[in-house]
């Protein structure tokens, strides 16, 4: 089933006689680049909860995971391009994978496997769950599901393949890994009171001023639910959110484009406080009508909640 | 002797190596071109665990399996066609153990009072845990876990909430993946339709019709080639152009739900149309 | 020594709580409250109590220790143990309050060693005191975290009410993400007195400290030996063979271990803290997900203490017969699946790389594929309720839905279960004994390695596999029969070397036992085809009545207890107001840093795979 077939390379500017097909392919750089780079994606060997389970079903004999090149499950990062992660991530342990995402050489992808690791699962509410890996490193794919079968996640593998078969080496935003000097690494969150982002230092900061003088914190001041998509935290990254949200309006192409534009930028932007909150940025729902949504009401409870906080 | 229990693990060894040979043989080359020696090889007659040329084979999900919920809509009556079997009546979201069910309850924009529909309806997918259990209590089996597994997205923010639009399937669809379940439930409520619909029926003086096999509104061999788009192709396709279908089978689009949208046999836009002008008439 | 045993037959635990009431007059007394059982121990003599109980009354066995935050009820605190005795029987169950301001209570690590875990467990949940612990500090969370999480005052970044369900669900449920009400766009909150001139990260330094690290270099032996440094080793918590996200601390002379401390909470999904605000319906599908490997056994534990709540009140119908029947086929089946798992993942610790975990988890497919078809899912089976199971086995294994695939799995129910019970998996048991029971890799490996004698295993609170291959014939099944245990012919499977050998070895006879349960059940399946599964109306929020239950089974990894209280009507009616779980795998690591030491460091792995620990049930 795994015979390289040389016709998944291709290039069909340039065609080739029949009876040289299958013994001469005509391709272009990238296309190569992607097929050798998603043929061989060496997982990391790295197990958070439920999910690991499911993924080592996928990668045991029923499901086999070496029929897309990537039975060789590396325990050392250095050695892996894909790390699956499969669970529950808690705030102690995010830690520990920032560190693992950042020691594993690039191109690396990430795919957050089940409800978890996407967006905090049916976990998130706990005090001491990452609602989403995404909030510390940037992810390729989600798959979700609680857990998510084993065929779930082969076409969530699979999906990532597709995706690496749409990149373009000449397009700098698709793999920002071969731009000039070395990428900058993820900051490591920092275990405080709470767990720290150091993205958000000043954000931090400007709250816990805000707290001395005995004001409300913490808490977001709201708008009224409207459920257009606007960009909720924009005043946070007015760079990285709201282009998106603009272009989105007239051309859908064109904003996946921004979009993507956006997130490599953000990637590579690490440092400056923009990545984590732009993966993050929640907006909300688009969707059909929506109806009036009694203000006050709301702000109201919002002052309640911060009542009972203060 | 020392040496001995190495040897006789080694023994087991290779014969797991020579079983998978044995199944070669048995097949004659056959093994991975008919369907029916994939179900035998799955099957539980066979020895050791064969694998699964996911995605040109697939494991057919048993009836009961729940992924993340949807939305039962009516499209066998057809003055109701489109129309949610929900009633917001809310229980789901209260079952819901970790509360990723968000209902707007419906209201009649003229007097104001609650409308037994549901105006919006959001399922957070990155909080659902598959449990199953607003399934299991929703009175009006208006809401049914989904085998839809193939879900994979580049993108949560905008894909994983799912709104009414996203969350609705025809009965027709939950009809056809869970025959025998379908069949229990219309049972219980006395007719395939809906059950505030049997309750004005029978006020009405009729009878439902009784809820049979042969009676159930769908075509088997239809919904299946829909339902298993991919394994269709992977069958009927010549064994010598083995490379095409696997890259067919391949997801078109992860990001948006394609199948999804297929699956349902109803116009959509016409549904919503419809939904529409009976709000304005309202 | 004749008076004790004496005392044993004849004395049980109502007999042994008045000896305590007489021994104690001042000390002791009933916990009269509604719906509670056993005595309230004053705090200041509960040392001496606890020892009286332990060698005078024969409980040697500290099942569970865990507080309870009364706060807004009565304002107090309180740890509420549960002894058993190891010859069987049920629980003496005694409780020491304390002030919730200044929360204080007497360490019993003396007494027993087992509350070890379990005392730093409160102190970091609770922020209970215990003097005399040897080691009182953070467990699941990290040194410098900000309060004590389970107190009942303490509030999350994402808290939203008390109970569910949440108002803002329905009727009005715009959805909002839960980032979308915090500032920082995440699940966090920082106290207002945040000292921004010390962020950072003090939770390694104390780790490190502790063990006499930066300090000074410290020389072993006398002058005229090898001057070595002590080395430490940290494994995991990203590590191939730790069985998830756990982490050791190992101290190192040469190669020989010196001292281990266990390292958790990677995984702490404060279970127990959503468990509060869940409904008790709520919970069922959360217990899925402690011991994710046997989801149906953990079901079975909760449903057994929550239906002992619903036995208090007026309304209750026990489960169906027909019920039992698939409740213990279901958990029979679960103990298979999870000992495969153990095996072969034991075997992965060796270095016999993944091939037998291979042979080992194949035919778990084939169990797998029966839970799926019954229970809708292949690991989180959520297939217990209150008063019996979800839904009867199905008819057929597939159904007729797809004509693809439509041969697949295709099985009259009752056929699938008596080919898999009589023919597969004995079959791959049998394989599992010839491939790795003799072969001398194995016996040189594990033969005399991690030796738990069998005093030190239940003075550790061991449970389950880890116990009974020490030599302690003690199985829930057989002390405290539940369901239809009682009716059932089977034996419990006990090994005497108390190493990683026998532990292994105790695996495959208890799997044996359970093919030999399962046999039982197939034709009690037969007669009871048809009949109800289910006792009375289901209901999805049932009414709970006052008290407390402490329901337990014997899980693939152990013991496992849930320890729950409902305070009934007034403060929530459907919300458990303490629930809390017992978990094996976490008490089960109190003896791993005694078992390892002395031994090499590439035993360790060893060794926690012997003990086969889950994370999602030791970090909670």
């Amino acid at each position: 089933m795994a015979q390289l077939d040389l016709r998944e390379l291709n290039n069909t500017e340039f065609p080739i006689p029949d009876e040289m097909q299958g013994n001469v392919a005509i391709t272009s750089l990238s296309k190569l680049y992607n097929w050798t780079r998603r043929s061989s994606m060496w997982p990391l060997l790295f197990g958070l909860a439920c999910c690991a389970i499911e993924m080592i079903a996928t990668a045991a004999s029923r499901y086999d995971l070496s029929r897309f090149g990537m039975e060789v499950m590396r325990a050392s990062p250095r050695q892996s391009d894909l790390m699956i992660v499969s669970g529950t991530v808690t705030k102690k342990m995010v830690v520990p994978i920032v560190r693992l995402y950042n020691q594993m050489p690039e191109p690396k992808y990430v795919l957050a496997m089940g409800a978890c690791a996407s967006g905090g699962g049916p976990f998130k509410e706990g005090y001491n769950v990452v609602s989403g890996i995404d909030m510390y490193v940037p992810v390729d794919v989600y798959v979700p599901g609680c857990p998510p079968t084993p065929q779930a996640l082969l076409y969530g593998l699979i999906a990532l393949q597709k995706k690496i078969d749409g990149q373009s080496l000449a397009n700098m935003d698709d793999v920002p890994w071969y731009g000039v000097g070395p990428s900058e690494p993820t900051p490591v969150p920092i275990l405080g009171p709470d767990i720290i982002d150091p993205r958000q230092m000043d954000l931090i900061r400007r709250q816990a001023e805000l707290a001395a003088k005995g004001l409300p914190y913490g808490v977001r001041e709201l708008p009224p639910l409207k459920p257009v998509s606007t960009p909720v935290l924009s005043k946070v990254t007015p760079k990285a959110a709201a282009p998106a949200a603009a272009a989105e309006a007239d051309d859908p192409a064109k904003a996946e484009r921004q979009r993507k534009r956006d997130e490599a930028l953000a990637r590579k932007r690490a440092g400056e406080g923009a990545a984590a909150v732009a993966e993050a940025a929640p907006a909300a729902p688009a969707s059909g009508e929506k109806k009036k949504f009694d203000k006050a009401a709301m702000l109201e409870q919002i002052r309640q909640r911060k009542a009972s906080k203060g | 002797m020392y040496g001995k229990g190495i040897a006789k693990g080694l023994w087991v060894t290779f014969k797991h190596f020579f079983a998978t040979y044995v199944d070669d043989v048995r097949y004659a080359g056959r093994k991975y071109m008919r369907q029916e020696n994939f179900g035998v090889r799955q099957g539980l007659n066979t020895q050791g665990a064969f694998t699964v040329q996911y995605p040109d084979e697939k494991i057919a999900v048993p009836e009961r399996f729940r992924f993340v919920p949807f939305l039962v809509t009516e499209d066998q009556d057809a003055s109701r066609m489109g129309e949610d079997w929900c009633t917001s009546c809310g229980i789901c979201a209260k079952v819901c153990p970790p509360q990723c069910i968000w209902i707007v309850r419906g209201t009649n924009p003229e007097t104001g009072r609650p409308v037994p529909q549901p105006e919006a309806f959001f399922i957070d997918i990155d909080i659902c845990m598959n449990c199953g259990f607003c399934a299991e209590f929703c009175p009006f089996d208006a809401i049914k876990m989904d085998h839809d597994y193939e879900m994979a997205s580049y993108d949560r923010t905008r894909h994983h909430i799912h709104d009414k639009q996203k969350l609705s399937k025809p009965s027709s669809y939950w009809k056809s993946i869970a025959p025998t379940t379908a069949l229990e439930e219309a049972a219980a409520r006395g007719g395939w339709e809906h059950s505030d619909i049997i309750k004005s029926m029978k006020k009405a003086g009729q009878t439902p019709v009784p809820p049979t096999k042969e009676n159930m509104t769908f075509e088997p061999a239809k919904l299946v080639e829909v339902a298993q788009p991919v394994a269709v192709a992977a069958v009927e396709a010549p064994a010598a152009e083995a490379p095409a279908p696997k890259r067919a089978a391949a997801p078109a689009a992860p990001a948006a739900p394609a199948a999804a949208g297929e699956k349902k046999k109803f116009d959509k836009a016409a549904m919503l149309e419809k939904i529409r002008q009976r709000k304005s008439e309202k | 020594m004749t008076d004790k045993a004496t005392m044993l037959e004849q004395v049980d635990v109502q007999g042994a709580v008045a000896l305590l009431k007489q021994q104690f007059p001042d000390a002791v007394k009933d916990d009269s409250r509604q719906g509670y059982s056993g005595v309230i121990v004053n705090k200041d003599s509960l040392v001496e109590v606890a020892t009286y109980m332990r060698d005078q009354l024969g409980f040697d066995y500290l099942s569970s220790a865990t507080p309870v935050d009364y706060h807004g009820i009565e304002d107090s605190m309180e740890m509420v143990y549960h002894a058993y005795r190891t010859t069987g029987g049920s629980a003496l169950v005694f409780k020491a309050q304390t002030d919730r301001n200044a929360a204080e209570i007497p360490s019993l690590v003396e007494v027993w060693p087992g509350a070890d875990f379990q005392e730093r467990e409160a102190w970091d949940l609770y922020g209970i005191k215990f003097p005399g612990h040897p080691n009182l500090k953070r467990i699941l969370l990290w040194e410098g975290f900000h309060g004590h999480p389970m107190r009942k005052d303490w509030h999350e970044a994402y808290y939203e009410e008390d109970h569910k369900p949440f108002e803002s669900r329905w009727p009005e449920g715009w959805v909002r993400r839960a980032e979308e009400m915090n500032v920082y766009g995440k699940n966090v909150n920082y106290p207002a007195d945040l000292d921004l001139s010390k962020l950072s990260d003090v939770s390694e330094e104390t780790l490190y400290n502790d063990l006499g690290l930066g300090t000074s270099v410290q020389h072993l032996g006398s002058d005229d030996q090898l001057k070595t440094d002590r080395l430490v080793v940290n494994m995991g918590p990203h590590h191939p063979s730790t069985h998830g996200v756990f982490r050791m601390i190992v101290t190192l002379d040469g190669e020989t271990i010196e001292s281990l401390e266990p390292v958790m909470g990677y995984l702490h999904r404060n279970h127990e803290k959503i468990g509060e605000r869940n409904t008790f319906l709520h919970n069922m599908p959360f217990t899925d997900r402690l011991d994710y490997i046997s989801s149906m056994s953990n079901n079975l534990g909760y449903a057994l203490a929550v239906e002992q709540l619903l036995a208090k009140g007026a309304r209750y119908s026990p489960p169906t017969y027909r019920a039992e029947v698939i409740r213990v086929l279901m958990v029979e089946l679960t103990r298979i699946v999870n000992h495969y798992w153990a095996i072969g993942f034991l075997l992965n610790d060796l270095g016999a790389f993944f091939t037998p975990a291979l042979y080992a988890i194949a035919e778990r497919e084939k169990i797998l594929d029966f839970f799926e078809a019954t229970a809708g899912s292949r690991m989180m089976c959520n297939y217990m309720r209150f008063g019996g199971v979800f839904k009867d086995l199905p008819e057929r294994i597939r159904s007729v839905a797809v004509k693809v695939n439509d041969m697949v799995r295709d099985y009259n129910t009752m056929d699938y279960l008596t080919e898999l019970i009589n023919e597969r998996i004995p079959r791959s048991i049998d394989e599992l004994d010839t491939f790795l029971t003799d072969s001398e890799i194995i016996k040189s490996r594990t033969i005399g390695v991690g030796y738990l004698p069998p005093d030190m295993a239940i003075a550790y609170s061991a449970a389950g596999p880890l116990l009974r291959a020490s030599g302690v014939p003690y199985d829930v099944r057989r002390a405290e029969p539940y369901s239809i245990y009682p009716e059932l012919d089977f034996d419990v499977a006990v090994r005497y070397n108390g190493d990683i050998y026998d532990r292994y070895i105790i695996r495959l006879d208890e799997m044996r036992e359970s093919v030999r349960i399962l046999k039982q059940l197939l034709p009690r399946l037969e007669k009871t085809h048809g009949q109800e599964i289910f006792a009375g109306n289901k209901q999805h929020t049932p009414r709970v009545p006052v008290g407390e239950s402490y329901g337990r089974v014997e899980n693939p990894k152990g013991e496992l207890g849930y320890y729950v209280v409902s305070a009934g009507d007034e403060k929530g009616p459907q919300n458990p107001w303490r629930y809390h779980v017992r978990a094996p795998s976490y008490i089960n690591l109190t003896a791993l840093g005694p078992m390892c030491v002395g031994h090499k460091v590439a035993d360790v792995v060893a060794i926690l795979g012997s003990i086969d620990i889950v994370l999602g049930e030791t970090d909670r």
